[in-house]
Formats: structure tokens, sequence, C-alpha cells
């Protein structure tokens, strides 16, 4: 299968990217790691008129801790992340969720800010960075642009993104001590898409009641859904307490908007919110009892 | 900027230490250059939508699936392919598990797999089963249900060992890729 013809520009700077998004503006298309883009352009879902290939600008590909946010450059590959000790320490959650996409050899190519440039309510992504309360930083024409996770995802393939604008970094908050996470994915078989997935992230206080609780959900809706709440039922109340957390997995259970398809019928997968719900809520909480800083 | 108005791009990749220059059109796959460009058949297409494996090649040290990298991203790069894994007539010691395992039936799915293979041993030299069944899942055979491919990967991680080679061939200038 070949793509539709196109022009090709690979440019060496962001501020040249985002002319020449300018310039074409619905005509082209940015690519970075290209394992959701090629697909497309092969099936020919998509024919973009101009390729905008982001792999040859300088500076997008990193991993930092720095100005209480852990940093990641948008084109950073999904292997740095999961190779990365920082990552796989304090953030167990992005780990997860990253060593969990496709298969080993997709993961040398794609890339985080494609993951979630990319929303396919499937992606693994989106609903780590609603449930850790990131922050997208997007730059266009008209200069820097930080956007709350819950406003990032719109709905299938959309975000907030402007025309015009390029994901440059993702930021999330810089793990504290007493925080913990976790993803747990749903697959029919080994690198697939979810079935249905959950991400949690917890701080807990100094008595093991839950400071900050982000709940989200994969596969489940039209896009990432956030629980929001089920975070509420949880914020003050102590860690130990199960029927809380039966609770907040029954409300992922009611947020849940899974439609049936080959992946399986809607009430299983409704089923599975708040079984993995609840799962993800008791390993982010153990690992947050003894994660020190 | 003007210059990507061209219909045509000119390339140049390294494949198996030889480099080949042509003009291509951006919309071609690596997996196409490597077959038509260089003629280099052994690089195979099985789905062509990214799920079975069989183009992996190694693109800078790392199995990537050629049917999903346009040949222009490969620019500058150094590819090694299944023809490069032979070295004066000796097999790499993941082509010699592969015969000593039987890890292959129709062979179809082998070139790939031997290149994941590759890729895996220069990660860790001595995977366990689960590592090993990890990193081959984006590969698919539908010959052999695996048991003898895992086999096959153990027998080479083993032989690397022994012999304390490199799994990613070296190639010198010198000694150009055939192709
Ligand atoms: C076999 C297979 C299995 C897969 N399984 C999973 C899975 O289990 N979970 C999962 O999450 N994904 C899965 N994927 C998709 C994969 O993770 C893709 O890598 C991802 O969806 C897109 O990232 P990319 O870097 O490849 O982006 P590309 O494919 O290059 O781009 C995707 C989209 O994002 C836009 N974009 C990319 N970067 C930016 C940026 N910096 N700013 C603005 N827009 C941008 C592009 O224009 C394009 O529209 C799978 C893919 C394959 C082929
Ligand atoms: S042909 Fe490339 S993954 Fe199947
Ligand atoms: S040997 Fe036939 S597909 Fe693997």
């Amino acid at each position: 299968m070949i793509p539709a013809p196109f022009e090709y520009y690979s440019p060496s700077s962001l501020e040249e990217a985002i002319e020449l998004l300018e310039r074409f503006g619905e005509d082209a298309k940015l690519l970075a790691g290209g394992q959701s883009l090629i697909p497309m352009m092969k099936l020919r879902i998509i024919e973009p008129k101009v390729i905008i290939d982001l792999n040859r600008v300088p500076g997008l590909s990193y991993i930092r801790e720095e100005g209480g946010f852990l940093r990641i450059g948008a084109l950073t590959r999904y292997y740095m992340v999961e190779e990365s000790e920082l990552v796989r320490r304090r953030y167990p959650l992005l780990h997860e969720a990253v060593s969990q996409i496709a298969d080993p050899v997709v993961r040398n190519m794609g890339t985080v800010g494609g993951n979630v440039c990319h929303s396919d309510p499937a992606n693994d992504l989106p609903a780590v960075m609603l449930a850790y309360g990131a922050e997208m930083v997007a730059v266009g024409p008209n200069g820097e642009r930080v956007i709350g996770a819950s406003e990032f995802f719109r709905g299938p393939y959309q975000t907030d993104l402007r025309p015009g604008e390029i994901l440059k970094e993702i930021r999330i908050p810089q793990a504290k001590p007493r925080s913990g996470g976790a993803y747990l994915k749903l697959e029919r078989r080994a690198g697939d898409f979810a079935i249905a997935a959950s991400a949690v992230q917890v701080v807990l206080d100094s008595s093991d009641r839950f400071e900050y609780v982000g709940i989200a959900l994969t596969s489940l809706g039209p896009t990432a859904i956030r629980v929001d709440a089920a975070e509420k039922v949880l914020l003050g109340r102590s860690s130990s307490n199960l029927s809380s957390i039966n609770e907040a997995a029954e409300l992922a259970y009611k947020a849940a908007e899974p439609v049936s398809d080959l992946r399986g019928p809607e009430w299983y997968k409704r089923e599975m919110a708040k079984v993995l719900t609840k799962r993800a809520l008791l390993k982010a909480v153990e690992r947050a009892r003894s994660f020190t800083g | 900027m003007g210059e990507g108005r061209k219909p045509l791009r000119r390339v140049s990749i390294t494949i198996n230490g030889k480099r080949y220059e042509a003009e291509v059109e951006p919309r071609m796959l690596l997996v196409h250059f490597i077959r038509e460009v260089a003629g280099l058949t052994g690089t195979h297409v099985g789905c062509d939508t990214t799920n079975c494996g069989a183009c992996t090649v190694l693109m800078n040290g790392r199995a990537v699936k050629s049917c999903t990298v346009f040949a222009v991203m490969a620019d500058g790069a150094e590819i090694v392919t299944v023809e490069g894994l032979e070295s004066d007539g000796k097999l790499h010691p993941v082509q010699e598990g592969f015969v000593e395992e039987h890890g292959l039936q129709c062979g179809f799915c082998t070139p790939g797999m031997l290149m994941t293979s590759v890729w895996l041993l220069s990660r860790n030299p001595d995977p366990s089963e689960e590592e090993i069944r990890r990193y081959i899942s984006g590969n698919l055979c539908r010959c052999t249900g695996y048991l003898n491919i895992v086999k096959a990967i153990r027998y080479a991680a083993r032989k690397i060992r022994e012999e304390g080679v490199s799994p990613i061939p070296r190639f010198t200038p010198e000694k150009p890729g055939r192709g």
C-alpha cells in the first residue's frame, strides 16, 4: 500500500516548522514517529498534501525534572521513557503505560507527543496525562500556550491545538514523597490497543489519607475520560478504606461510555472499567505508601 | 524551503555498510527503498499495516518496521537487513540458532524475526524466555508456534556470550555489503 503523493518538508527548527504549518494550513500534517500517521496514509484514510517532518527539529527529545515538573519533549520516543531509570523509579504510572503501548518494535519509533496529539480514544497516554493532571505546552505563531490535560483532549482524534500550533513539551507534576500510580490495561493479545484500561495517580498525606487522586480511562468513550466524581469521593478519605475504593470503582463504571466492537461488548467493557480502576487504585496506594521520594 | 516543492528528494541511506543514493518520492517507504532501490529482497512485506514485523530492519541499531518509515526519514541512517547478518560465508549466531533449533517453517517471518532477535541480544545478552517473548511480540509467526523461535534465540544468546562477539554486525567501508 502506497500513500497518496505529498510534498515533504523537514524543517530544522521549531520556528520553521510553525511557518510551514501556517503557510499550508489544513493541507499539512506534522509527522512524528509515524506509527499512526503512516498506516492511515497507506490506507488512504487521510491524504495530506504536505508533510512536515518534525524528526530533524533539534531539542524536542528529552526527559528531565526541572522547575517542579517532569518535562518530556514531544519527540521523545517511547523506548526512551521505557528505558529511563528516572521514570521507572519515580513515575510508575507513566512507565507502566508506555511499556504496554503497541510492541517493542513500534516503541522504537512512536513518540509521547504523537500519542497525545493523535488522541485516538484507544491511545494510552491521554488517560495517563489526565490522571497526572499534566500540562501540554504548545507553540504557535503567537508564542507559547500551556494547556491543562482536562482541556486538551476534546474528542476522538481532536485536541485543543489550534491551527499552526505544535506540541512542544509535556509537563507532569514532579513526583512527591508518598505519591504513586498504576496503569492497568486489558488487551486481547500482545501489542494490541486496550479493550479497556484505567490510569490512577495518588498522593497520600502523613496519615494515609488521599491528598491527590487522578483517575482516567482509556478505550471507554469517545476520548479518554477523567472520572472526577471518583476523585472527589476519595479526597481526604483514608486509603485503607476498601469501601471508598469500591465506591470510586463503581463511579468509573458509571463514567464509562464504551461501545460494543470487535474488542468486546459494551457491558463487558463497563465491568472492566470497574475492575481495572479498583485494582489500579489498590496498586497505586501500595506504591505511594512505600515511595519516599 | 522551496526545495521541498520538488517531487523527488535525494536520500542517502547506508544498508549493510554500503551507501545507496537515490532520488525518491517522499512517499516511498523504507521497505521499498531496501527491496527496489537497493535490490535487497530478504526484507519481506507481510501485513503492510505495522502488525506483523516481517519488514523489521535495524535503523541506527534499533529494530523498526520498515513498512512504516518513509525512506526520507531514514536519510543518513545506518540500516542493517537480514543480508547483512552473514559474514564471509559464516552464518550469524541467530541464523545458526534458527537452523539448529528449527526456528522456522515457511520462513516468511524469519528475516524480521532475526532482526528483532539481533536487536534484543544487543540490549540483553542473556534474556529469559519471558523477555524473549516480550521482545518478539511485534513479530508474528503463523507456522512455528514460537516455541522453537524462543529456543533459537536462546541458542544464539549462548553462542554470542561464548564467542564474545557483537550481535549487531559491524561494517567497514572497505567491505561493502552485498547488493
Ligand atoms: C501495531 C500498532 C499497535 C499500536 N498499539 C497502540 C497501543 O496499544 N496504545 C497506544 O497508545 N498506541 C498504539 N499504537 C499507536 C502508536 O502509539 C502511535 O505511535 C501513536 O498513536 C502516534 O505517535 P507517533 O509519534 O507515531 O505519531 P504520528 O503517527 O507521527 O502522528 C500522529 C498524529 O499526531 C500529530 N502529531 C504528532 N506529533 C505532534 C506534535 N508534536 N504536535 C502536534 N501534532 C503532532 C500528527 O500530525 C498526527 O496527526 C499502535 C500502533 C501500531 C502500528
Ligand atoms: S509488513 Fe511491516 S509490519 Fe507487517
Ligand atoms: S515460519 Fe512461517 S510465518 Fe513464521
